[in-house]
């Protein structure tokens, strides 16, 4: 009981977590500005509904299953390498736009 | 209680996909929509592990490990062959 | 540490850290803690580093887990105060955020040490990598809200920068 009110809170907030990284890529200004949104916002935000299903998991079956948390380390190791990427293609862009 | 927090989910998560899709459309520069496909990967991921747990089926784990490992790669590949026109160097 | 480049034990454990972290996966992948599981993560975590002992650049020579646990402690908290506030930013006003570009000088001479540092900007506060230039020792960073570019160099350097020099002797 316990277990399923925490697992609907962090899907919940998982969730909305994943909007807000989103709602961040069509508000923001600039391409750099706009990187700031999902990279930080998005991979929480999944990072909290992986955590949820886990949960949810161990109320069902009662065995703790640490399998499902390897989306998360995955996606939090990565995410920094793309935004990183990403950034450098956008330096090249801003600078080819400046010579035309 | 689970079902309703996950229907609310759904909902938010649909949200973003729309919102995402919105920034691929428009643009405006190549890294926007390149990030915006990035974003879509992720968003992909958090869909199938909420089906996953709606299901209450293991395999969705799977899926969502290669969408994360595919929308990882995909996005290295672009910005690799936008900053040096070469994917492997 | 061996004072030989390349002693036997070194040959056969090129990365010891890198074995222990394969183990570890292998473990969480299975989700299972049996015996058999441990042998052939074993056995994984010894053949990977050295048949992919090529690629990597430099061997971490010095790795303080206390410190290491508890600079993870500080990055993991860091991402949640990260999130509130992007939260803060993206639902509020986006016309008054000041967004900049600012050089943070580094410290070390490890590449492999400064770009964990890179990673850890990059899911903290308000503070994005753009580029590592290990030539003239700076990163590049691109902040979302920045007052005062100093305030925030300070913060990099005293928060991350000082626990990792610490944990991997550099």
């Amino acid at each position: 009981m316990i277990a399923e009110a925490i697992a609907s809170l962090l899907i919940v907030t998982g969730a909305a977590f994943v909007l807000l990284g989103s709602i961040g890529l069509v508000r923001l200004p600039d391409i750099f500005t706009r990187l700031h949104g999902p990279t930080k916002a998005t991979t929480l935000g999944v990072g909290a509904i992986v955590a949820a299903s886990s949960v949810a998991a161990y109320a069902v079956n009662g065995d703790i299953s640490l399998r499902e948390l390897t989306i998360p380390l995955f996606l939090f190791i990565t995410a920094p390498v793309s935004a990183h990427l990403i950034g450098k293609v956008a330096l090249k862009d801003a600078a080819a736009r400046r010579q035309n | 209680m689970l079902t309703t927090a996950i229907t609310i989910s759904l909902v938010l998560v649909g949200a973003a996909v729309g919102l995402t899709l919105i920034r691929l459309a428009l643009g405006p520069t190549m890294p926007d929509r390149i990030l915006a496909l990035d974003t879509l990967a992720i968003d992909a991921i958090a869909l199938v592990v909420i089906l996953g747990l709606l299901n209450a089926t293991a395999l969705s784990f799977e899926a969502a490990l290669l969408l994360a490992i595919m929308g990882f790669v995909g996005t290295v590949a672009l910005c690799k062959f936008l900053i040096g026109r070469s994917i492997i160097d | 540490m061996s004072p030989r480049p390349d002693s036997f034990g070194r040959r056969l454990l090129p990365q010891p850290v890198l074995t222990l972290a394969i183990v570890a996966l292998w473990m969480m992948l299975q989700s299972d803690a049996g015996g058999g599981t441990l042998l052939l993560g074993l056995a994984l975590g010894l053949l990977i580093p050295i048949f992919t002992s090529v690629f990597w650049p430099s061997r971490l020579r010095v790795f303080r887990a206390g410190a290491a646990v508890r600079l993870v402690g500080i990055v993991l908290y860091d991402i949640l105060v990260a999130n509130i506030a992007v939260a803060r930013v993206v639902l509020g006003n986006t016309r008054n955020i000041r967004p900049a570009f600012v050089d943070v000088p580094l410290d070390m001479d490890d590449a492999y040490v400064a770009t964990i540092l890179g990673s850890i900007i990059t899911l903290t506060p308000g503070t994005l990598t753009i580029d590592i230039d290990m030539d003239r020792r700076i990163v590049h960073i691109h902040g979302l809200d920045v007052p005062d570019p100093a305030a925030v160099i300070a913060d990099i350097k005293s928060r991350y920068e000082t626990p990792l020099k610490e944990i991997f002797g550099c």
